[in-house]
């Protein structure tokens, strides 16, 4: 069995500070991690490797940077780890983004046939959660997104058993290799690595592909010109103009403040008269 | 890491407002569309509130508003058409098929595909659910199209009658506005609760155009073994919830956090905390308010020990009155609550709770 992980190495938004002034995002110092819903992904695949044996090849698009990110994933027990690096690729949105990874992908079944892609949910820093069904469309690969548990894999009949995250309930699915799965967060933990996987992540000799390499067909469906989406601007969410009406009494006392907000509040807001209490017992 | 790759629509440089034609071909497309999404016979909310979005842009660019019900045949997907009228459409695409009984990403790809090829909207728009969000990057890469995500605002530019869609980035510290440029349909997905519901009217009708699926079952590789529903009793419902008092890190311990329960039940409203609380397993997940959590729109919500991050205000901003409550006259929750008290949330709150109880008393007395 072979499963291909795709991650990316992201900025960690919690660190991320906006210029006050220029609204620009400061971006300096920020620490880059593996985006924290694909770990979510490779650790399903580690599991699956560890029950059914096979291997997991790790596979990230990016700067030259994103190294880090994939040497990470073998620490963690990844047996390979692809770069998938060009300037080409340089502004690439979830469209471009899904076509180079599903030409990449392709290159890798030269040497070894996939029979799962697996991608994070969705990213920290775009949030779109486009690229995994993109790619599974471009490879004609059976989608599954959202997946809680994997409870039954048959490589013989290359048939998989998945629960799947639906509205209102959980969808139980079944469907043939090859498939691309996205992973819920919260139903498993990414392992420890261990010194041996820590100690090969460090020598690792990764593999760096270009347009080339990554076997690009189209160049023209890459980077900006192969992206239907522009952004148009960026700018910081406007404060509001009218700002809080501060109560304000002339003891201060909590039970004044309090009082004095509730008849304020339903002087000006009557409706509320009426929502109040309604469903309290 | 500005020479970088980007493979999101995080966002690259802005491009500006850039100057093109669109190919005539593209022009052709017509008319906006909302997918009407909807699991176990019941439609998800948020396709009468895009329905409601959508209705504007309609208006605005003076072509019809369309729903897309994708279903099995009989009264049921019929009636989701009759309800997209009250909500809004002028006529809705309907595709009945055996096939379409439960969400498949396969089938529905393909006839939301063919619709679209056939019928040509120029705009397309899903709820960024499960549902949509799967559906959605499925579909876009089908026709190859732009998708911009968990959009917060749509608007029409007045210059090329395109598809303005604005979405928070970079963990909700910016806005970005999305533009897709020389491809058709310009497709978007906006989270539940995001739009405000429209007015239903149960006076509006509208025409149904009929279109087959035209596919077998055997030719479909997923099957659905089964559906197992989430308990909702369990679950709390803070989208719909209409008052929710909610806590934050202002209030300092977990054993303080009973004065949001207090306040909680003598309101009938239901609770919410920001993300570090949960974080730190005060409160259960589904209490998260905020955009990596529940965005919610009630009538009456009261933040104590909140700060007002931008991740949070996302979340409830839309709601019609804020209560806002923190020892700092200077946290940004001031900036965009209703009403505000300067204070220790672990007096104020217990005050207030009184309060109320003794408003409700008064008001029962008064019958
Ligand atoms: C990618 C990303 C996603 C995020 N998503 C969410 C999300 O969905 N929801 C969310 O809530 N957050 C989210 N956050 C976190 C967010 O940025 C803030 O850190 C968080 O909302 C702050 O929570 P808080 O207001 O409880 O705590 P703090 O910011 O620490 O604020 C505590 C407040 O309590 C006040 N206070 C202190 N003592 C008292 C007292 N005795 N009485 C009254 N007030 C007092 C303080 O003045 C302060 O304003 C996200 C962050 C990132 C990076």
């Amino acid at each position: 069995m072979h499963i291909v992980v795709c991650i990316k190495q992201v900025p960690d938004s919690a660190q991320i500070r906006v210029h006050p002034v220029t609204n620009t995002i400061m971006r300096q110092g920020v620490p880059a991690i593996v985006n924290p819903y694909d770990l979510y992904s490779l650790e399903e695949a580690l599991r699956l490797k560890d029950k059914y044996g096979g291997r997991v090849t790790v596979l990230s698009m990016g700067p030259p940077q994103a190294e880090a990110a994939l040497r990470k994933a073998i620490s963690f027990g990844a047996d390979d780890a692809i770069l998938v690096t060009d300037r080409v690729f340089a502004g690439s949105d979830t469209l471009a983004t899904s076509y180079a990874l599903a030409s990449a992908i392709r290159q890798i079944q030269k040497d070894m046939p996939v029979d799962m892609v697996f991608a994070g949910k969705q990213t920290i820093d775009g949030d779109t959660a486009q690229v995994g069904p993109g790619i599974a469309k471009r490879l004609d690969m059976q989608l599954l997104t959202y997946v809680s548990s994997i409870p039954a894999l048959d490589m013989e009949n290359r048939e998989i058993t998945v629960e799947r995250r639906a509205e209102g309930g959980v969808q139980v699915l079944r469907t043939k290799l090859p498939c691309l799965v996205t992973v819920l967060e919260g139903n498993n933990e990414m392992r420890f690595a261990t010194m041996a996987n820590m100690f090969r992540a460090a020598r690792y000799p990764l593999k760096v592909w270009d347009k080339d390499g990554a076997g690009i067909e189209d160049i023209t469906k890459t980077g900006l010109k192969g992206s239907p989406t522009i952004v148009s601007k960026v700018f910081a969410p406007t404060a509001k103009t009218v700002k809080a009406e501060i109560i304000d009494t002339e003891s201060n006392q909590p039970k004044d403040l309090a009082v004095t907000l509730l008849a304020k509040m339903f002087t000006q807001h009557p409706q509320l008269q009426r929502e109040i209490g309604k469903s309290a017992n | 890491m500005s020479d970088a790759n980007e493979t999101s629509q995080a966002p690259k440089k802005p491009a500006g407002r850039r100057k093109f034609e669109l190919d005539p071909a593209l022009a052709a497309y017509k008319g906006v569309w909302v997918f009407i999404e909807h699991e176990r016979g019941k439609v998800h909310t948020v396709s009468w509130e895009l329905l409601g979005e959508g209705r504007k842009l309609a208006d605005k660019l003076g072509v019809e508003l369309a729903g897309v019900v994708l279903g099995t045949p009989g009264d049921m997907s019929r009636s989701f058409c009759a309800e997209a009228f009250r909500h809004g459409a002028d006529l809705c695409y309907l595709m009945e098929d055996e096939l379409l009984k439960d969400y498949r990403n396969e089938p529905f790809t393909k006839g939301l595909t063919d619709l679209v090829n056939r019928y040509q909207p120029e705009i397309l728009l899903l709820g960024a659910t499960t549902q949509g969000r799967d559906l959605a990057g499925s579909v876009a890469t089908t026709l190859q199209t732009g998708l911009t995500a968990d959009c917060t605002e749509l608007a029409i530019d007045p210059e090329n009658r395109s598809l303005a869609a604005t979405r928070p980035t970079f963990g909700g510290s910016l806005l970005c506005t999305i533009v897709t440029l020389n491809y058709r349909p310009q497709m978007a997905t906006v989270r539940p609760r995001v739009m405000a519901m429209p007015e239903r009217d149960e006076s509006r009708s509208g025409r149904i155009v009929e279109h087959p699926l035209g596919i077998v079952e055997a030719s479909i590789i997923t099957k659905v073994l089964e559906f197992i529903p989430d308990n909702l009793q369990d679950k709390p419902q803070l989208a719909f919830a209409d008052i929710i008092v909610a806590g934050g890190r202002g209030l300092k311990k977990p054993e303080n956090f009973h004065l949001i329960w207090e306040l909680a039940k003598v309101l009938g409203a239901e609770v919410g905390a920001t993300r570090p609380l949960v974080q730190d397993g005060w409160v259960e997940a589904d209490r998260q308010v905020g955009q990596s959590g529940k965005t919610v729109r009630p009538k009456l919500y009261i933040a104590a020990g909140i700060s007002g991050a931008v991740q949070h205000r996302v979340g409830m901003e839309a709601s019609d009155v804020i209560i806002a409550i923190n020892s700092d006259p200077n946290a940004p929750i001031f900036d965009f609550a209703t009403y505000g008290i300067v204070g220790n949330a672990m007096t104020i709150l217990p005050a207030l709770t009184e309060a109320f109880r003794q408003h409700l008393a008064t008001a029962k007395l008064a019958g």
